[in-house]
């Protein structure tokens, strides 16, 4: 087999539509930016019941996704796979897009992003936020080393090693975004250490889902030829992250189930927590996990793209509904200060928080996914992450003697 | 031996300079056109030099039987002291407020008031990224608003719902009680008085209203009311399960 990278060239209307309109959508994130930097976070729906709101939600879900859209590369790299070898720098690229934008949403989202340089200059080594500025930089730069290793022909021989550093470090990268809620002990949603391989989960699952739709999206655009193989391939992946995430699921709420302490909260989110309740039966569990599940147990999965693209879509919305039901359903549910007695107060205790999102909170969590697909279009377009032909022939032995012996 | 030293020693400023460049760069990249760098000169570090002591550990002791339903004067008092707005809107700074609780069981009511337990083990300080929230040598928990980056981690942290952002704009504060929007606040044990050698505001106002229900003192000196009574009689912390060893103590309930 031999793969050659190649920029999308003659990109059409639609390539250059989609990149004005992240563009856009860019701009006006950065306009709710200012926005709520001028007026306080009094413009959003956040309050001193929920402070973490909607730009979380996103957030969260693009760096989770991050670490999960490197997993074709390790496929290839780390598990010797070398059917997604060919994909591994489109998977880079979009990995570290995917942590950009989520970083952005959340540094924008501060009380004082002004004051992001206080990050290094003043830095608490004890706390999990601090240490994940370590690893998000160590993240980028592994994934920027593995893409050289790759891109450079020198280099290839390093690529297994790059790929390997990498694939550890993403996996401690995802266990950092856990453990962020991981530590959270007083809070009855986040009270569990099965938070982090939670995490790693359904990074697997959200990390790909993206990818689905990025080479999809990019073969089309480039017209690059797609082979239902390797289609299915990815469909098939696709279908064991989705269980994985929903294993751990599972596993959550029944040790909750167990405890009789958190009783209370899996009554809230499972049964009458209202939106957040609707938000994980029927966005998390049926659109998110069983539906695409379906969707992708037919045999011929690979031919049938448009159920592919699907799926991959419904995971994603599956996803931001999972981050919204942690996030924002975990606060909603009020601390429990005093257990076995019912409690009032003028600061909300004893009561279910309202959370509303606000317009700029989605601009804002938008831009993050705009930022995101410009990184990828431009790398695309400019430097060229995409092989020249994907189709099932270029993967056949007989091609690849064919490419060794036109080599020769 | 001695070369070996010499490697060593620089090496690791060379890696630390590296790590710190790296770093550096990548927040260069990630900050978004819009974001503003000022203020870098005002995040000079401040949390040195407060001259609080080791010996002293300040905490107070809350007598709910004492404390009366439907009396708020400590809540006002601690507005009035620290230029709060007294607003009462889920989105508006309250440092300290009172909880009305039942027991499910038998029905028993009790009054108290709640703010911040100064604890010595703080999870807000544990996750503080920039070491903001910070714990003074006398066990007072502050929050630097020269470093508080607004990141609401340690809202989130809080077991006691003792910490509120500041959403809006303020106007009209306090010389000594420095607050900002997009900044993270909460009870200071009105650190500004008792360096002074004063009562908290909540304190007093609480024996003017002739409940003198919150005693507040020196929990580390022995021969200190608070102490003594402590030692003597029944007290408990809210939460005591999480183990943080607050420095605010319940009696009555
Ligand atoms: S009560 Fe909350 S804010 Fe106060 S020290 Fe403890 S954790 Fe920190
Ligand atoms: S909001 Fe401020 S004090 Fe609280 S954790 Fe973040 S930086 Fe520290």
């Amino acid at each position: 087999m031999k793969f050659v990278l190649r920029p999308l060239k003659d990109t059409g209307f639609g390539f250059n539509a989609l990149l004005a309109g992240f563009g856009f959508m860019l701009l006006l994130g950065l306009g709710a930016v200012g926005y709520m930097e001028h007026h306080g976070h009094i413009v959003t729906g956040m309050s001193n019941q929920v402070v973490w709101g909607l730009p979380h939600v996103f957030a969260v879900f693009l760096v989770v996704a991050a670490s999960g859209a490197l997993n074709v590369a390790s496929m290839a790299s780390v598990f010797g796979k070398t059917e997604f070898k060919p994909l591994a720098p489109l998977s880079g690229v979009l990995a570290m897009a995917l942590l950009v934008g989520g970083l952005m949403v959340l540094m924008l989202d501060l009380g004082r992003p002004d004051r992001l340089i206080v990050t290094l200059t003043h830095m608490n080594f004890k706390s999990i936020f601090a240490m994940n500025i370590f690893l998000y930089s160590g993240f980028v730069g592994f994934v920027v080393a593995y893409l050289w290793t790759m891109l450079e022909r020198r280099m290839n021989h390093f690529t297994p090693l790059a790929g390997f550093f990498a694939f550890v470090w993403r996996m401690a990268l995802t266990t950092g975004t856990g453990s962020i809620f991981g530590f959270l002990v007083a809070r009855q949603a986040y009270d569990s250490a099965l938070l982090a391989p939670l995490f790693i989960a359904i990074s697997l699952s959200y990390g790909l889902a993206v990818f689905i739709w990025v080479l999809i999206l990019a073969c089309h655009a480039g017209d690059r030829p797609l082979g239902d193989a390797l289609v299915a391939r990815l469909a098939r992946l696709q279908v064991i992250f989705i269980a994985a995430g929903f294993y751990f699921v599972l596993v959550y709420h029944l040790t909750n189930l167990y405890f009789t302490k958190h009783h209370d909260f899996e009554r809230f989110i499972l049964l009458e927590g209202g939106i957040y309740t609707t938000l994980f039966w029927l966005g998390q569990m049926v659109l998110g996990c069983v539906v695409p599940l379906v969707m992708l147990l037919h045999p011929q999965i690979g031919a049938l793209r448009g159920r592919v693209a699907a799926s991959a879509g419904l995971v994603m919305l599956g996803g931001l509904a999972q981050m919204y039901v942690t996030i924002i359903g975990g606060q909603a549910f009020g601390l429990v200060l005093f257990p076995g007695y019912q409690v009032s107060s003028s600061f909300f205790d004893g009561v279910t928080a309202n959370y509303a999102s606000s317009l700029p909170e989605w601009l804002l969590g938008l831009s993050g996914v705009a930022a995101t697909g410009l990184m990828v279009m431009l790398a695309l377009k400019v430097i060229g992450f995409l092989p020249e032909r994907l189709d099932d022939a270029a993967f056949a032995p007989h091609s690849a003697a064919h490419s060794a012996h036109s080599a020769a | 031996m001695s070369h070996d030293q010499n490697t060593r020693s620089a090496l690791v400023p060379s890696r630390r300079g590296f790590l710190g460049v790296a770093a550096a760069g990548l927040a260069g990249v990630m900050l978004a056109p819009g974001v503003r760098l000022i203020e870098i000169a005002q995040a000079a570090p401040l949390t040195a030099a407060t001259g609080a002591s080791r010996q002293v550990r300040w905490g107070m002791l809350i007598d709910s039987s004492k404390c009366a339903s439907g009396c708020t004067a400590c809540v006002t008092a601690c507005n009035t002291e620290n230029g709060l707005s007294g607003g009462k809107l889920p989105t508006d700074s309250q440092w300290i407020r009172k909880i009305e609780i039942k027991e499910i069981r038998t029905g028993k009511t009790q009054s108290l008031p709640m703010m911040c337990q100064h604890c010595a083990e703080p999870p807000c300080v544990d996750v503080c990224p920039t070491g903001a929230s910070f714990k003074r040598a006398d066990g007072i928990v502050l929050v630097d608003k020269h470093i508080c980056i607004g990141c609401r981690y340690c809202v989130m942290a809080c077991p006691y719902k003792a910490r509120s952002f500041v959403h809006e704009p303020l106007h009209d504060q306090k010389a000594d009680v420095p607050r900002g929007m997009g900044t993270v606040e909460g009870c200071t044990l009105c650190v500004h008085k008792v360096d002074r050698g004063e009562m908290p505001a909540c304190v007093t106002a609480c024996a003017e209203a002739e409940h003198g229900a919150i005693l507040f003192g020196d929990l580390n000196n022995p021969e200190s009311d608070i102490a003594k009574r402590v030692a003597s009689y029944p007290s408990r912390q809210i939460r005591e399960d999480l183990n943080l060893n607050t420095g605010v103590r319940y009696s009555g309930i």
